[in-house]
């Protein structure tokens, strides 16, 4: 009786503790579907906020520089964190430490801080709030995630794999082409995701450096829902989640197989 | 004598506070088997270290060939190293494992793909090459790992513990495969390792180290029989160690009182009278005796059997002396003792042939 009691609580706990986690992303996908011009009441299936997304240019335009922003940020942080994860695991310089430790302070420090500062930044350098400013302010809060991610990875692998290489005749180049980068190859991969996540979905940091030139999506939302949740939001919503969870099924596939 | 394909003059390293290597000399012949033994910790990988250039000694020279080539970083030395935990690079196939240094040399394809098969060939792995190291055995690895070095032909092959990963029968296969490769590439492989057996069974020459220093170097026979050390002599093998007094040396002869007996051993070592001494037995060395079979004990330690061990070719006894240490004592079957049966508290008389013995001064 006992057991059956267990496992009765078990399951429970466990199914409150999804519908915790998922319940509110469930509402939004359905109401996503509501033919309710508000948000709150439910009258019936429809496909017309979908409609009037693929209409609303500033939306695709958003969305556009969304994704390139997020591509070229996370691009640029994975190749500027892999030369930095591999110049903190295996060269001895002045102030090596303080470097790696400031990485991980980076990974900690409030949204809103990294936003002003960068701001201050783009005023005095002075680089035009706009896409370059995004695009280096995503750069920068991006990289320490991937530092983070590739100097671990380059923790576990055996350290007698590059003295290895270096015995065998290989130069610093040859190491780095041949053995790091492929050894490195799923923790490059995760980091870029990583990165490509966080970039799309910024808003604080981007609030503070985005300028009228340039809309990204994130920012056009919060602007949106400013004004009411719309059942356009929703929708928008529900397809961003779609995307990322064929971008997760993809990626664990792809784990699977190797 | 030979030239010394590899030198070492001097060296000292320390890391930090701790002294690895001290003041280091050694020389090894082109074409020698060494071995490097010592426990973990005596700075034996260090020195490995240095020869292959993954460590940079604070003072002293390393030559190759009679050149200086200390400050070479390890892809400019013509020496490999086969590491202890193989480092076979996961991503590539074997042949591409053992073509890497070739590749890296800029060899001429053709001649890379000759000479990898011949390697491989060498190893008995020709028909793995197309394999990733993930789907070898432990033992493949390792000839992997030899094969890789081996094919760039460097002048000297570093081996820093290279069997300790293996299961013990693989491991003795191994050594015996080892010994033969390297007979037959006449190539100088200097091997680092903690066991003893392993490095009796396959040296030409071993060189014992403890606390970064080298404490004795010579051919396995004359490291096992006449240590110079008590560390050397407890290191390899068993010893039975006992204290004793010089009481009379001269230039054939020792004469010391161990155990309350006096007793005259053929010594050219010459001590001062009233010295002390260590005394070291090998197990093996010493015969047991039951008072029945002996009538002259006059040159014998009385002891009592505290232990019998039935080990199928020989019997080890452990025996307490009168108002002395345990030792221990290997007896084999042979025409003189055929019977070799002891019991628990049995009196015994230990002795041994005068001459097998070793007189170290006393270290404290």
């Amino acid at each position: 009786m006992i057991k059956i009691n267990e496992k009765i609580i078990t399951n429970c706990f466990s199914f409150l503790i999804y519908a915790f986690l998922y319940i509110p992303i469930l509402v939004v996908v359905v109401y996503s579907f509501n033919k309710s011009q508000f948000s709150m009441i439910w009258e019936g299936f429809s496909l017309k906020w979908y409609r009037e997304l693929i209409n609303d240019h500033e939306i695709l335009t958003a969305t556009w520089h969304s994704l390139l922003l997020g591509f070229l940020a996370s691009t640029s942080a994975v190749l500027l964190g892999s030369l930095a994860a591999v110049c903190i695991k295996r060269y001895k310089f002045q102030g090596r430490k303080l470097l790696h430790g400031l990485v991980f302070t980076l990974v900690v420090i409030p949204d809103l801080v990294m936003g002003i500062a960068l701001l201050i930044l783009f005023h005095f350098l002075p680089v035009p709030l706009g896409f370059w400013s995004l695009f280096f302010a995503h750069t920068t809060f991006c990289l320490p995630f991937v530092i983070v991610t590739l100097h671990a990875r380059l923790g576990q692998l055996d350290k007698h794999l590059f003295e290895s290489a270096k015995d065998l005749g290989a130069s610093e180049f040859v190491l780095f082409r041949q053995i790091i980068l492929p050894l490195l190859g799923p923790a490059l991969i995760s980091s870029w995701l990583l990165s490509f996540t966080l970039s799309i979905d910024d808003v604080i940091i981007s609030y503070f450096v985005a300028g009228p030139s340039f809309e990204i999506l994130p920012l056009k939302i919060y602007a949106m829902v400013r004004t009411g949740v719309t059942p356009e939001v929703n929708a928008i919503s529900t397809i961003i989640l779609g995307f990322t969870l064929l971008f997760v099924v993809g990626a664990t596939l792809i784990r699977r197989k190797k | 004598m030979h030239n010394p394909i590899i030198e070492l003059k001097n060296i000292t390293k320390a890391f930090g506070q701790h002294i690895a290597l001290q003041e280091l000399n050694l020389a090894v012949n082109n074409g020698e088997f060494l071995t490097i033994l010592g426990p973990s910790g005596c700075g034996k990988t260090t020195l490995l270290r240095l020869m292959g250039g993954f460590e940079q000694p604070d003072s002293g020279h390393i030559f190759i060939d009679g050149y200086d080539i200390t400050n070479l970083p390890p892809e400019e030395r013509l020496v490999n190293t086969v590491f202890q935990s193989y480092a076979l690079f996961p991503h590539m196939t074997i042949f591409n494992n053992v073509a890497f240094g070739l590749k890296c040399n800029g060899i001429d394809k053709n001649e890379i793909k000759e000479r990898v098969e011949e390697t491989l060939k060498i190893v008995s792995l020709e028909k793995y090459s197309e394999r990733k190291p993930n789907e070898l055995s432990g033992g493949q690895k390792q000839r992997v790992a030899i094969a890789r070095a081996i094919v760039n032909r460097p002048r000297v092959l570093l081996l820093d513990e290279p069997l300790s990963a293996l299961d013990y029968k693989l491991r003795k296969k191994m050594q015996i495969e080892l010994k033969q490769l390297q007979r037959r590439l006449g190539l100088t492989f200097i091997f680092i390792t903690h066991d003893q057996e392993e490095a009796l069974s396959m040296s030409d020459r071993v060189v014992i180290m403890n606390d970064g220093k080298i404490l004795q170097s010579g051919t396995p026979r004359d490291i096992y029989e006449e240590p110079n050390s008590l560390f050397a002599a407890e290191f390899i093998g068993e010893a039975n160690v006992f204290d004793a007094i010089v009481t009379e040396s001269t230039k054939q002869n020792t004469t010391l009182k161990v155990q309350n007996k006096t007793i005259t051993f053929p010594e050219p070592k010459q001590f001062k009278a009233g010295e002390k001494v260590h005394l070291i037995v090998r197990p093996e060395d010493l015969r047991v005796w039951t008072e029945k079979e002996v009538k002259n004990t006059d040159d014998m330690l009385p002891g009592q059997v505290e232990q019998v061990i039935y080990k199928g070719s020989t019997v080890d006894l452990i025996v307490r002396l009168i108002d002395g240490p345990l030792i221990s004592a290997t007896e084999f079957f042979d025409e003189d003792d055929e019977d070799l049966f002891y019991e628990n508290g049995e009196k015994v008389w230990i002795h041994w042939l005068p001459g097998w013995e070793v007189i170290l001064p006393y270290e404290g």
